[in-house]
């Protein structure tokens, strides 16, 4: 039984690594300036806590293994150097491991929330509602429209709460479903909430944070690869949760102008 | 000081049916009705996942019978999104606070700790009672919102604002769900502060002559440091609930700032701030986490050390790390909001000591393992259960090394990552340590022995079926699978369907596998052969009274300690061991003192 029992704790470990060692389920293709060093932070840390794994569950095993129902004569034995040289040992290793991680951990997060964005990084605003996005940009004149929540109204489309008649700033304003930005262009995203806490996180952009409402947040990247990206909510925020999405699409700069002229046209 | 609150502990013995089995004062008969409830809960909370399970693996499947509990929410038996949410909240909800919290503290902390200090009882029984009551309430009031309205809030088990405050509009569940998920959670700490307050005083009051606090068992250690920490954490949060409440029913603004629009009406609230709630939340919720599995390690050492017939390598070691493991984790809550909006450099200030606590920790599981070297391992029920414990201590923990650190939580954050994560770790690992102790305290509580076979058994369906949900879920969430999704939509999860398929196969299985647990708790109380006094040749004082203990504990007695809690290993008239209890002199190599 014990015999069985410390194969299948090595099994177990072996099975849930290869997974692992093969790549099977990695993050997609970062496409982002920043996102390397996430992905560096997050391999060097699968292979300290990969190690930790394998080695305290091999070592269970074995010690099951070898000390289960022993004979009549088996003698007691404490492991030589007892709990200090443990304690030692952990304070050593694992202080070093916290220490390397932490210090190291810091460069990631600071990419994107420590640095401020450039100063000619393109504004685009996000409103998150349930259950959908809408995004804004500001127009020619580079200025966004004031927020007036009184006077939001899904059917009549003014998703933001413009004030189209009095208000010459928000009447350039282009409010989409869908964003888009150029590719190689840092984004200054501007994060407002219209209910309750939702979130906005796009895998390949490394990117994640919460809308709270009440409190207006951004966020910045830029992003290196042409393509369509789905952007999903990962606040819980009612019944409509699993389906608030939209898509992101990485242009190039021409085809992103051209886009924002066509959008223009529509508003 | 142990005479006069040895007087204060006594009363006299109920005579009548009501006093003896239903409002006790007895503090082993509100162990045994804390762990009924925990046990009736964890069947409600088990078949709602088993629901939830078969939702994600077949969105359009028919759950038979589940239109009786919901016509709106399952038509003919096809769960709706909303009520793939409420049922969600109502598993985490119970789960956390009906099983994990009261069967290893209040439920084995309830029966064992008078006995394992030599009282006859705790000192402050009806206080103990009402615990027990106020929280039978609490899941009364949580179970009623099935019934009322709408159904449950469907706000998750962490009723994050404003998603909690903004009434019936946001949702379904969101307005009398709500308010009732608030008043039963509110309760529920008033009877855990209760509880705490009684466990604290009898550690520090109520201990025999000879048993100073080292030679407390290191379970009795662990449910006087886990009531230091429900007396905090439970304080904090009653009041954040009480303000939701507030909010709710009399206009309040404790969570709702102002500008918000829901369903197109503007909410007449202004001047709240919905991080103060996850402030307060996470304040106890982080402390939660230990006040689940402390009481798992503190179990757990306590029948390792019988099965492997000789002390740790350290008691007092093991001591200092859950005391260190409780005290950090006040510090370290912040980290469930790496990306919530706080400002970004408390982020690292969260994050160092969330690295940190990984030492204590990573010495615990040391001590384990290292330990059984040169031990003399006895397989049973409980060994296994508590040998499993460690190895999903590890499993669940290396996983919070990840979500210790901002920059990578930006990918796993709010993915099945973390589900993965905690239910290994405060789910699983403290669900083990609750069958552990189980299997080990059982045949003290009922005084008859239970089947081992079936023990086994459930063992290692469990053992493996847990492996086979949980580590998974790990790799949905490296792929960036979303938790909280009621069917997976999106372009990107459409390939890991099938992996969810068979995670609830698994979840089946395992969750049939408990079956066999409850089979075998209800036949051995009834069936069940007659249980010897020590049965599994253990030392503690719980080990010195009779199966099932008298009314009094030790039958008029007063016992004196004269020894370290686990004397194994030594040559006394009983065999390879002396009880506390024992005024038999052996020598011992073991003796910290």
């Amino acid at each position: 039984m014990a015999k069985f029992f410390a194969v299948t704790i090595i099994v177990i470990a072996i099975l849930s690594a290869i997974p692992i060692l093969r790549h099977t389920w990695d993050a997609p293709e970062d496409i982002s300036t920043h996102g390397h060093l996430i992905d560096e932070q997050m391999s060097e840390t699968m292979a300290e806590a990969g190690i930790a794994f394998l080695a305290a569950q091999f070592l269970l095993a074995i010690f099951i293994w070898k000390y289960s129902n022993p004979g009549p004569n088996a003698k007691l034995k404490n492991f030589p150097g007892g709990a200090t040289g443990l304690v030692i040992a952990a304070f050593l290793v694992v202080g070093i491991e916290v220490l390397a991680l932490g210090i190291f951990g810091v460069k990631a997060w600071a990419d994107v929330y420590l640095t401020p964005p450039s100063a000619n990084a393109m504004p685009i605003q996000v409103q998150a509602g349930q259950f959908a996005f809408y995004f804004r940009y500001p127009g020619p004149d580079g200025t966004f429209g004031a927020l007036h929540p009184e006077l939001i109204n899904e059917s009549t489309q003014n998703y933001y709460g413009l004030d189209l008649d009095h208000d010459p700033d928000a009447k350039d304003d282009i409010v989409t479903a869908e964003m888009a930005i150029p590719v190689n262009k840092e984004i200054h995203l501007l994060m407002h909430a219209k209910d309750v806490g939702h979130s906005f996180y796009v895998r390949e952009l490394r990117v994640q944070q919460d809308f709270v409402p009440g409190l207006d947040l951004s966020l910045h990247f830029t992003a290196t690869k042409i393509g369509k990206y789905e952007i999903v909510c990962t606040q819980l925020c009612g019944l409509g949760h699993y389906n608030m999405k939209a898509y992101l699409e990485v242009m190039s700069q021409q085809d992103f102008d051209d886009w924002l002229k066509k959008e223009a046209a529509l508003q | 000081m142990h005479d006069v609150a040895a007087h204060a502990a006594h009363h006299a013995p109920p005579t009548s049916f009501i006093r003896k089995h239903v409002f006790s004062l007895d503090h082993k008969v509100i162990g045994k009705q804390y762990y009924a409830l925990a046990l009736v809960a964890a069947v409600c909370g088990m078949i709602l996942s088993w629901m939830m399970r078969i939702h994600l693996g077949w969105t359009n499947a028919a759950i038979p019978g589940l239109q009786w509990l919901s016509s709106t929410g399952a038509p003919g038996g096809v769960m709706t999104p909303e009520y793939y949410l409420q049922l969600m909240t109502m598993h985490g909800t119970i789960m956390v606070f009906f099983v994990l919290t009261t069967a290893p503290f209040a439920a084995f902390g309830n029966f064992f700790l008078p006995i394992q200090v030599g009282a006859e009882d705790m000192p402050f029984p009806r206080i103990n009672m009402s615990s027990f009551w106020v929280t039978f309430v609490a899941f009364l009031v949580l179970m009623s919102s099935f019934f009322v309205g709408d159904g449950p809030t469907l706000g998750g088990w962490t009723q994050y604002a404003p998603l909690n405050a903004v009434g019936s509009g946001a949702g379904p569940g969101q307005g009398l769900g709500v308010v009732l998920w608030m008043t039963s959670i509110a309760l529920f700490c008033v009877g855990q502060l209760l509880g705490s307050l009684n466990f604290i005083t009898t550690t520090l009051d109520l201990r025999v002559k000879g048993m100073s606090l080292m030679r407390l068992p290191l379970s009795a250690w662990a449910w006087f440091i886990t009531s230091c920490m429900g007396l905090t954490a439970f304080a904090v949060l009653m009041p954040a609930c009480i303000l939701a409440i507030l909010d709710h029913v009399a206009g309040t603004s404790f969570f709702v700032p102002s500008g918000l629009v829901v369903s197109d009406q503007l909410v007449p609230h202004s001047g709240g701030s919905t991080l103060l709630w996850q402030h307060l939340f996470w304040f106890f919720g982080h402390p939660e986490v230990y006040i689940a599995i402390v009481p798992g390690i503190g179990i757990v050492s306590h029948i390792l050390i019988t099965s492997m017939r000789k002390p740790m390598l350290s008691q007092r070691v093991l001591i200092y790390c859950m005391g260190a493991l409780a005290v950090l984790s006040y510090m370290v809550y912040g980290h469930h909001m790496f990306v919530s909006g706080m400002n970004p450099f408390s982020s690292l200030a969260f994050s160092f000591p969330t690295l940190v606590i990984t030492i204590p920790a990573t010495i615990t599981v040391l001590i384990w393992v290292f330990s059984l070297y040169g031990s003399k391992l006895r397989i049973t029920s409980a060994s296994l259960f508590a040998l499993g414990f460690v190895s999903m201590f590890v499993s669940g923990g290396v996983s919070g090394f990840f979500l210790a650190q901002p920059s990578i939580d930006i990918m796993l954050h709010a993915t099945y990552f973390v589900v993965g994560h905690f239910h290994m770790v405060m789910g699983v690992a403290a669900m083990f340590g609750i069958f552990a102790g189980t299997y080990f305290w059982f045949p003290k509580m009922a005084g008859r022995m239970m089947d081992e076979t079936l023990g086994k058994i459930h063992f290692w369906l469990s053992f493996a079926g847990t492996y086979c949900i949980f580590m998974p879920f790990h790799y949905l969430g490296m792929v960036g699978n979303v938790r909280r999704y009621s069917t997976f939509t999106d372009d990107y999860l459409q390939p890991l369907i099938p992996v969810h398929k068979l995670i609830t196969i698994a979840a089946l299985i395992t969750g049939a596998a408990q079956l066999v647990f409850v089979y075998n708790l209800i036949h051995s109380r009834f069936w069940g052969k007659p249980a010897p006094d020590n049965p599994w040749e253990a030392t503690s004082l719980e080990w010195s009274t009779a199966s099932p203990p008298p009314f009094d504990n030790f039958g008029g007695q007063h016992p004196v300690v004269y020894h370290d809690p686990y004397q194994y290993g030594v040559q006394s008239s009983v065999g390879d061991y002396v009880m506390q209890a024992s005024p038999e002199q052996v020598k011992t190599e073991h003796d910290e003192k």
